[in-house]
């Protein structure tokens, strides 16, 4: 059975979110060889968990060097492997670093890249969402290895016992693979919240919320659920909250299995970013409020009156 | 410091966007087109760079003959000339194309920086400016958020998960930009004005030294089989706060099994 690569990302020993759900898709493909691209050490770490995911091979590139370029390293050692390993399909998760790693391996590769798919089909084609969920779309590459990156919350993982054999891969980079250097890397307090990009349940505020200090109510809602927390353009732009926590048409596109919007009016600038998340439920004091054409579920009320009951009502059934 | 900006013309975002059946590529003609929303921060920010450190901007876009009127605009915005790749052959092209074509388009001219807009609002890609430094072979700095310009060095910081990055690079290079960066300008009166005779210059295949069989759906790497709306959301309840909504919705909640 042909080699399906899937590109893993991890952070300090632990596999993102994401991976279980690519190994997952993969194994409809082919046979899931995992891709460690990291520092040294990297692959040993994950070893186990992604033997649990069904990978029965652990590609392992690894070289300090590889973190102090971006993305142009991954790309070149994806392609690589890619070359010696001939599979049916790569697969790597759908965020803004990953999405230029592929393309720019499938451009390598002579290959095509199909971005942000809901499904991957067998023969490695894929279903697309576009338009901000309006069509539905069935593509395919037309030449090479079909590079594909997956939206996050598509697959449900399901554990599978793997070999997760580790190979490792020569790492020697080329010098326009080195010309972008990470002169420095801040950490800015994250927090234990989920990230946005794959969080399972998002709370969002919106113009309702009225100030940065008002978005307390929006973080007991996403704390009581283990939600990350999003906002509209609305809300970035008056600087309440961090610009990348923008959920919309120039923000991030989640797909979450619940997406609860707090004081957001869901013009279509919103509605591009979330309106396939699989629950939706808004609270807005508006009644005409176009949220409500999208919601599962809506109350139309004082976000400061609901959100909080409705932290504590979650809280106490969770109890 | 001379600076060309990668420009793309897009359907309008608020109006209906559409797949046209008889090959399944984006109907361009079926809305207004307008400058993709993002590509107005790379404008500015070009603009910006000129200010500080002289030079020239020139804008640098593949598109359809109507995209002329989005080139007008960024003139008018402060934009010193534009380049235009017009060909009938360059419809429905995939991105790796449209990579390929603007590396060829960027041959013919000088430059230290090249900027792009971080995503257009059509396809959502995200990976032009990626593939154009893969193309071109400058390197990348993408999602910018602060571009900083000094003398042959250009520096950016990019946001990531956990904070932000600061990448270098000699140019030239190839950066691209997101909303944060900036501010766009709206243009003035006398830019517009100006724009009207600044110098616009069409650039075809056969100028490139592409051939027909080269671009466009044919040899595109990706082709859509098939597409459908989107089913749509079954109607969901609305209810009026009595007191209670908070728990109401907690309660919806649980019958859903989300929590």
């Amino acid at each position: 059975m042909a080699e399906v690569l899937v590109l893993i990302d991890s952070a300090n020993g632990k596999l993102a979110k994401s991976a279980p759900e690519l190994l997952t898709a993969a194994r409809s493909l082919g046979e899931p060889a995992a891709v460690v691209i990291g520092a040294p050490g990297t692959a040993a770490a994950l070893h186990d968990q992604l033997a649990e995911y069904g990978a029965t091979k652990v590609y392992a590139a690894e070289s300090e060097e590889i973190g102090q370029y971006l993305v142009a390293p991954k790309a070149e050692l994806l392609a690589t492997i890619a070359g010696q390993a001939n599979p049916a399909a790569i697969l790597v998760a759908s965020t803004p670093e990953n999405k230029e790693v592929a393309a720019r391996a499938a451009f390598k590769l002579d290959s095509g890249f199909l971005a942000d798919a809901v499904e991957v089909q067998a023969d490695g084609s894929a279903t697309q969402s576009i338009f901000g969920g309006a069509v539905t779309v069935s593509a395919r590459v037309s030449k090479g290895i079909p590079v594909i990156s997956l939206r996050a919350n598509s697959v449900a993982p399901q554990a599978a016992a793997g070999a997760a054999e580790q190979v490792d891969v020569q790492v020697s980079l080329s010098d326009s693979a080195k010309a972008a250097k990470v002169v420095d890397r801040v950490e800015e307090a994250k927090g234990s919240r989920p990230s946005l990009q794959d969080a399972s349940v998002i709370v969002s505020g919106g113009r309702g919320v009225g100030s940065a200090d008002n978005f307390s109510v929006v973080e007991k809602v996403a704390d009581s659920l283990g939600a990350a927390v999003g906002a509209s353009r609305a809300a970035t732009d008056a600087g309440w909250v961090p610009h990348q926590m923008q959920v919309g048409q120039t923000g991030v596109t989640v797909s979450p299995q619940l997406y609860v919007a707090l004081g957001i009016s869901g013009a279509i600038q919103h509605r591009a970013g979330m309106q396939t998340s699989k629950t939706i439920v808004a609270v807005n004091k508006d009644p005409e409020a176009p949220i409500f054409e999208l919601a599962d579920f809506g109350v139309v009320g004082d976000l400061f009156t609901v959100a909080p009951q409705l932290a504590d009502e979650v809280a106490k059934r969770k109890g | 410091m001379n600076i060309v900006v990668l420009m793309k013309q897009v359907p309008d975002t608020y109006a209906e966007r559409k797949l046209s059946p008889t090959d399944n590529t984006l109907d361009r003609d079926a809305s207004d087109a307008v400058i993709n929303e993002i590509d107005e921060y790379a404008i500015e920010e070009g603009l910006r760079i000129k200010e500080a450190h002289g030079g020239e901007v020139t804008i640098l876009t593949m598109g359809p003959e109507r995209a002329t009127e989005s080139i007008r605009k960024a003139l008018s915005m402060g934009a010193d000339k534009g380049v235009h790749v017009v060909d009938e052959a360059l419809r429905g092209s995939c991105v790796i194309t449209t990579a390929k074509v603007l590396a060829k388009a960027l041959g013919t001219l000088e430059y230290d920086l090249v900027i792009g807009g971080f995503e257009a609002t059509d396809s959502r890609l995200s990976v032009l400016p990626a593939l154009v430094a893969e193309a071109t072979g400058l390197p990348q700095l993408s999602g910018a958020r602060k571009v900083t310009v000094d003398g042959s060095s250009v520096t950016v910081e990019r946001v990531t998960d956990t904070g932000y990055d600061v990448v270098q690079a000699s140019t030239p290079a190839v950066l691209s930009v997101v909303e944060k960066i900036n501010d766009p300008r709206y243009p003035s009166f006398k830019g517009i004005m100006a724009a009207k005779s600044k110098p616009v210059t069409t650039l075809t295949l056969a100028e490139l030294g592409l051939g027909a069989d080269e671009v466009g759906l044919a040899a595109a790497t990706t082709k859509v089989d098939s597409f459908e709306p989107a089913p749509p959301r079954a109607a969901g309840q609305v209810v009026k706060d009595d007191g209670n909504g908070g728990a109401a919705i907690a309660e919806y909640l649980a019958s859903k099994k989300l929590i």
